[in-house]
C-alpha cells in the first residue's frame, strides 16, 4: 500500500551550520523520487530522517497524511535498502527476509510463502538456505531488496544502493529495481550523488546542495531549465556567460560576448549554454575564436573555444570520417537562442 | 491530504528524548553506575577516608607521617618502586631485543616463538617464584652447577633481585606483545624513505623505527610497573616483606581492620599506579603512530647474516628457555619426590596428582564457579557499558565507562581492603555472615578486576559491527530490545566469548584479593590452594601439581578464546572481501 511523502519545512543539524535548512518536499503516492547531490549536501541525512534515524530540530515529516516525526523507526513500516546492503552474517538469506515479517507477527506458514514469493521477485529462489557471506555483491544486493519488500512498505527508501556494484550490473540492477517499483506500485525514494542513475530512474528528482533544496522537478525539466549556477553545472556540463539582457532582447557578456533574440527579463543575467547546443563552423584566418584544446571522446569531439576572453566548451558529434578542428583554428559558433537558458 | 495534530508528550517520553534514550538504556546505565559504585568507587573511598581519618572523625595526616616516620614503611616504599622499576629494565632487555628481531628479520618459527612469549603470562607469577627458587636459587639448579664448574655463585633470587627476576620473566610478555604490535603497524615506506634519504642500521632504528614504535613500548612498560607493584603473593612466596603490599597484607591480618597503616600504603599504592598510567597516557597522548596505510605493507623482514643469524637464535633460545624455565620447573616439582640441593630431582612419581586430585575438587569447583560468574558478570556488564558507549548518546556514558577502566590502575589489594573494610558490617539476611567473608564477594572482586578486558573485548566486538545491520531491523520493526537480541548479540558472541575467557582466566590465578577476602578454606578457589601448599616444604609437591593443573586450565581457556577471536577475524575480513 503505497502512500505519499510530505516534508514540512524540515530544519536539521548540530551547532550553527544546519545540515538540512528548511527542507520542504511533496513525494506523491507511487512516485519513483530521487535525491541528487554532492557528497555533505544533506541527502541522505533527509532520507535518514524519513526513515526515522535522527529526529528534525524544526517541521514534520507526514507519511501518508500521517505524522511520523516523532515515531521510531520500527513504527514507520518503510522498507530501507542500506549502501552496504546491511545483511545479517548470522542469518540464512531466508532469515534475513522473514525477519520483518516475524516481527509482524505473521504466522510461519504464512511468512514461508511471503519469504519465497519475495525471493522469487528477486530471482534468488534457490539460494534461501545461504548465507550472505556466500553471495555476489550483485545477490546481496537483491537479498536487501526482498528483505524490504517482503513487509510491503509504504514506502521504499534506497541509500545509494547500487554504489559497491560494477558499472554494468548497476545498469541491470537500475533497471531491475525501476521494473519491481512500478509492478509493485510502490512510492520509492532514492539517494544517488550520480547524475546519470538519477536521470535514469526518477519520475522526478530534487538537487539538494548545502542542505538545501536546489530545484525540483523531472529530470528533462531540471537539464533544460536549471534555476541556478549549482543545477545548470552539476546536472551535466554547461557553459555559464555573465552579462546583461538589454531592453531590445539582446544579451551582452562581459568579455564581449553578444547574443540577440534571448528570452528573458532585461537586467543582469546568467546564460547556460549546454556544450551540444553550440555549432561550430570553418572560419577565415584572422578570427579571434580559437580552438584551444580538443579531446576524441568517441561519440563526440569535445572543444575548447577561446572567444572574446571567454572559455566555452563545445561538444560536436562525430560521424565516420569528419575531419576534426585542430587545435589553434580559427572558428565562428552559433547558437540558437532557444537552446539557452537564463539564469538568475 | 488530512495532517494529524501530533500527540503532546507524555513525561517519559519527554524525559527520554531529553537524555538521549530509551528508559531500558537509561535503567541499563544506572544498574552498572550502581554496581561500579557499590563496588569499586565507595570502596575505594572508603579506603581514602580511613587513611586521612583520625581515630573517631576528623581530618588528618598524621598516618601519612607515620607511614614517612617509619623507617620499614619508608624502606618498603624504595623497594616497591626499585622493583617495579627494575622489572621493568630488565624485561624491557628481553622484550625489546626479542620484538624487534621478530619484527625486522626473516626468522624460522617466529610464530612459534611468538606463542611461546606469551606462555608466562598464563602462570601466576608465584607459582612460577617457587621452582624459580629451585632452579636459580642460591641452592639451585643453576647455582649448584656454577659452583662446581667455577667455584661462585650468582645472587638471583635473593632478597629483591629474586622477585624483580620473577615478575621480570612474568610480565615481558606485554612489552613484547604491545611493542610487536607497534612494529606491524609502521608501514614500510616510513622505513624506505629514511633509506632513500641515506640512513640504515642503527641509525634508522634509533631515528625512525623505535620512535615509531615508542606508543606500544610506553603502554606495555607502563602495564608492567603497575602490575609489579601490584603483586602480593610472589614477594609473601619469596620471604621479602618489606615492599607495600605485603606490608599492608601483613598490617590488615595481623593488626586488623582498624588499623590505619594498611589503608594508608593502600592510598599510596593507588596514588603510584594511577600516577605510572597517567604518565603513560600523558605521553601517549597524540602520538597514534599507527602509519600503515591502505595498500602498504609493513616493514620488510630481512635476511641476517651468518653471524648476526647465530647470535639472534642464541638469544632467542636463551629467551625462550628462561620464559620456560619456571613452566619446566614447576613440572618437574610436580612429579618429584625429592628435589632439594641437587641439580635434578632425586626420583619421579604422579603421588602429588593422586594427593591434589582426592583434595582439589573443592578447590577446582570454586574456582570455575567463581571465576565462570565473575567472567559471566563482566561479559553482561562489558557489552551494556560498550553498547551504551558507542550506540547512545545518554550523558554519563562516558562517566561509567572510565570508572569501569579505572579498574586497572586499582590494586587487587586495595580493592580487597576496600570491600572487606566496606561489607564487614553488612550482614547477610538468611545467614547473618558478613557479607565481606561471603564467596559472592569473591566472585565481585574478580568481576570489578577483570571488567576492564571485557570491556575492551565488547567494545572491539561492536566497533566491528556497522550500525547499518542493527538500523535494518529497526526499519523492518524490531524495536531497541528485539535488535540488540537479535542482531547485536549475536554478532558479538565470539568478542563477549573471547572476553569471558579472559576474565576467567585472570580472575583464576589471582590471589593479591583472594587472600584478603578468603574467609574459610572450604571457599577457597585453586589459587588460594596453590598459595596454602606452596607455604610449607612438604606441600610443595602437591602445590605444584595444583599448580600444574591451573597452568593447563588457563593455557587452555586463553588458546580456546584465541583460536574464538581467531576465526571470528577471518570471517570478517572474508565477508570484507566480498
Amino acid at each position: 500500500m503505497a502512500a505519499g511523502v510530505s516534508i514540512d519545512h524540515v530544519t536539521f543539524g548540530y551547532g550553527a551550520t544546519p545540515v538540512l535548512d528548511d527542507v520542504a518536499l511533496e513525494i506523491a503516492e507511487g512516485e519513483f523520487f530521487a535525491f541528487l547531490g554532492p557528497s555533505g549536501s544533506g541527502k541522505t541525512t533527509l532520507l535518514r530522517l524519513i526513515a526515522g534515524f535522527g529526529r528534525p530540530n524544526k517541521g514534520r515529516i507526514l507519511i501518508g497524511g500521517r505524522d511520523v516525526t516523532r515515531l521510531p523507526p520500527w513504527e514507520r513500516n518503510l522498507g530501507m535498502v542500506f549502501q552496504s546492503y546491511a545483511l545479517w552474517p548470522h542469518m540464512t538469506v531466508a532469515k534475513n527476509v522473514a525477519f520483518g515479517l516475524e516481527r509482524r507477527n505473521v504466522s510461519r506458514a504464512e511468512r514461508a510463502r511471503r519469504v519465497e514469493e519475495a525471493l522469487a521477485l528477486v530471482g534468488l529462489s534457490n539460494y534461501a538456505g545461504r548465507r550472505p557471506a556466500q553471495l555476489s555483491g550483485g545477490q546481496q544486493q537483491r537479498v536487501a531488496l526482498a528483505r524490504t519488500l517482503v513487509i510491503e512498505p509504504e514506502v521504499l527508501l534506497l541509500d545509494e544502493p547500487l554504489s559497491n556494484l560494477d558499472a554494468k550490473l548497476r545498469t541491470d540492477m537500475r533497471a531491475e529495481i525501476r521494473a519491481l517499483q512500478r509492478k509493485l506500485k510502490l512510492t520509492a525514494i532514492y539517494v544517488t550523488h550520480d547524475q546519470e542513475e538519477a536521470n535514469a530512474i526518477a519520475d522526478r528528482l530534487a538537487v539538494l546542495e548545502g542542505g538545501r533544496i536546489q530545484q525540483v522537478g523531472t529530470p528533462l525539466a531540471l537539464y533544460d531549465n536549471p534555476s541556478n549556477r549549482f543545477v545548470a553545472t552539476f546536472l551535466g556540463t554547461a557553459n555559464l556567460i555573465e552579462g546583461e539582457i538589454g531592453s531590445d532582447r539582446s544579451f551582452k557578456g562581459a568579455d564581449g560576448f553578444t547574443l540577440a533574440g534571448i528570452d528573458g527579463d532585461p537586467g543582469k543575467a546568467c546564460l547556460s549554454v549546454r556544450p551540444q547546443a553550440i555549432m561550430l563552423a570553418a572560419a577565415l584566418s584572422g578570427a579571434d575564436t580559437t580552438v584551444t584544446m580538443r579531446e576524441f571522446l568517441g561519440g563526440i569531439v569535445r572543444y575548447r573555444v577561446r572567444a572574446a576572453g571567454q572559455d566555452m566548451t563545445v561538444d560536436v558529434p562525430h560521424r565516420r570520417g569528419e575531419p576534426a578542428f585542430s587545435v589553434g583554428a580559427p572558428v565562428v559558433m552559433t547558437v540558437d537562442p532557444r537552446q539557452v537558458a537564463v539564469l538568475r | 491530504m488530512t495532517i494529524e495534530a501530533a500527540a503532546p508528550l507524555s513525561f517519559r517520553q519527554n524525559l527520554s528524548a531529553r537524555l538521549g534514550g530509551t528508559p531500558a538504556q537509561i535503567a541499563a546505565l544506572g544498574l552498572v553506575a550502581v554496581f561500579l559504585v557499590a563496588f569499586l568507587i565507595v570502596p575505594i573511598i572508603r579506603v581514602i577516608f580511613v587513611a586521612f581519618t583520625v581515630q573517631g572523625g576528623g581530618f588528618t595526616l598524621v598516618n601519612f607521617q607515620d607511614f614517612f616516620a617509619t623507617a620499614l614503611l619508608r624502606e618498603s616504599f624504595w623497594n616497591s618502586v626499585f622493583v617495579a622499576s627494575m622489572a621493568v629494565v630488565i624485561a624491557s632487555l628481553i622484550a625489546v631485543p626479542l620484538a624487534t628481531i621478530l619484527a625486522r628479520y626473516k626468522f624460522r618459527g617466529a610464530a612459534l616463538i611468538h606463542t611461546l612469549g606469551i606462555v608466562p603470562l598464563v602462570m601466576p607469577p608465584f607459582v612460577g617464584a617457587v621452582a624459580m627458587q629451585l632452579i636459580y636459587g642460591r641452592n639451585g639448579a643453576i647455582n649448584l652447577l656454577l659452583n662446581d664448574w667455577f667455584g661462585f655463585r650468582i645472587p638471583f633470587m635473593e632478597g629483591l633481585n629474586g622477585v624483580i627476576f620473577v615478575e621480570a620473566l612474568h610480565y615481558f610478555p606485554f612489552i613484547l606483545l604491545n611493542l610487536s604490535a607497534s612494529l606491524a603497524n609502521i608501514d614500510s615506506a616510513m622505513e624506505e624513505s629514511a633509506q632513500n634519504l641515506g640512513a640504515h642500521g642503527f641509525v634508522l632504528f634509533s631515528r625512525i623505527v623505535f620512535p615509531l614504535a615508542l606508543p606500544g613500548y610506553i603502554a606495555g612498560a607502563a602495564l608492567v610497573f603497575v602490575k609489579v607493584f601490584d603483586d602480593l603473593a610472589t614477594p609473601l612466596l619469596l620471604n621479602v616483606n618489606a615492599m607495600l603490599a605485603p606490608q599492608a597484607y601483613l598490617k590488615i591480618t595481623s593488626v586488623g581492620l582498624s588499623d590505619p597503616m594498611g589503608y594508608v600504603i593502600s592510598v599510596i599504592m593507588i596514588t603510584c599506579s594511577v600516577a605510572a598510567i597517567w604518565l603513560s597516557s600523558l605521553f601517549l597522548r597524540g602520538r597514534d603512530f599507527s602509519t600503515l596505510q591502505r595498500g602498504g605493507g609493513s616493514l620488510s623482514r630481512r635476511d641476517l647474516g651468518p653471524g648476526a643469524r647465530i647470535a639472534a637464535i642464541a638469544f632467542v633460545l636463551f629467551v625462550v628457555l628462561l620464559a620456560l624455565s619456571p613452566h619446566i620447573g614447576i613440572f618437574l616439582l610436580s612429579i618429584a619426590t625429592v628435589w632439594s640441593y641437587a641439580v635434578l630431582p632425586d626420583g619421579y612419581t604422579l603421588a602429588h596428582y593422586a594427593t591434589v586430585l582426592n583434595e582439589a575438587g573443592p578447590l577446582i569447583g570454586n574456582t570455575v564457579l567463581y571465576c565462570g560468574l565473575a567472567g559471566l558478570i563482566d561479559v553482561v556488564l562489558g557489552a551494556l557499558v560498550a553498547y551504551l558507549v558507542l550506540r547512545t548518546k545518554l550523558p554519563g556514558r562516558h562517566l561509567v565507562e572510565q570508572a569501569a577502566m579505572a579498574a586497572v590502575a586499582v590494586p587487587g589489594l586495595v580493592i580487597g581492603i576496600g570491600l572487606l573494610r566496606t561489607y564487614y558490617d553488612v550482614h547477610l539476611p538468611w545467614s547473618g555472615e558478613s557479607f565481606a567473608t561471603f564467596w559472592g564477594m569473591l566472585v565481585i572482586a574478580y568481576a570489578v578486576r577483570r571488567l576492564p578486558y571485557a570491556l575492551i573485548a565488547a567494545k572491539a566486538a561492536l566497533h566491528q559491527l556497522h550500525i547499518s545491520l542493527e538500523e535494518a531491523a529497526e526499519t523492518l520493526g524490531a524495536g531497541k530490545f528485539t535488535t540488540l537480541q537479535r542482531i547485536v548479540v549475536p554478532l558479538m558472541a565470539g568478542g563477549l566469548f573471547a572476553g569471558f575467557m579472559t576474565s576467567f582466566a585472570t580472575a583464576a590465578v589471582e590471589l593479591s584479593a583472594t587472600l584478603l577476602l578468603v574467609a574459610r578454606s572450604d571457599d577457597a578457589p585453586i589459587a588460594y590452594g596453590i598459595y596454602v601448599y606452596m607455604q610449607s616444604a612438604a606441600g610443595r609437591g602437591p602445590g605444584a601439581a595444583l599448580g600444574v593443573i591451573a597452568v593447563v586450565t588457563v593455557a587452555v581457556a586463553t588458546f580456546i578464546s584465541y583460536r574464538f577471536a581467531e576465526r571470528e577475524r577471518s570471517l570478517k575480513t572474508r565477508e570484507a572481501m566480498i
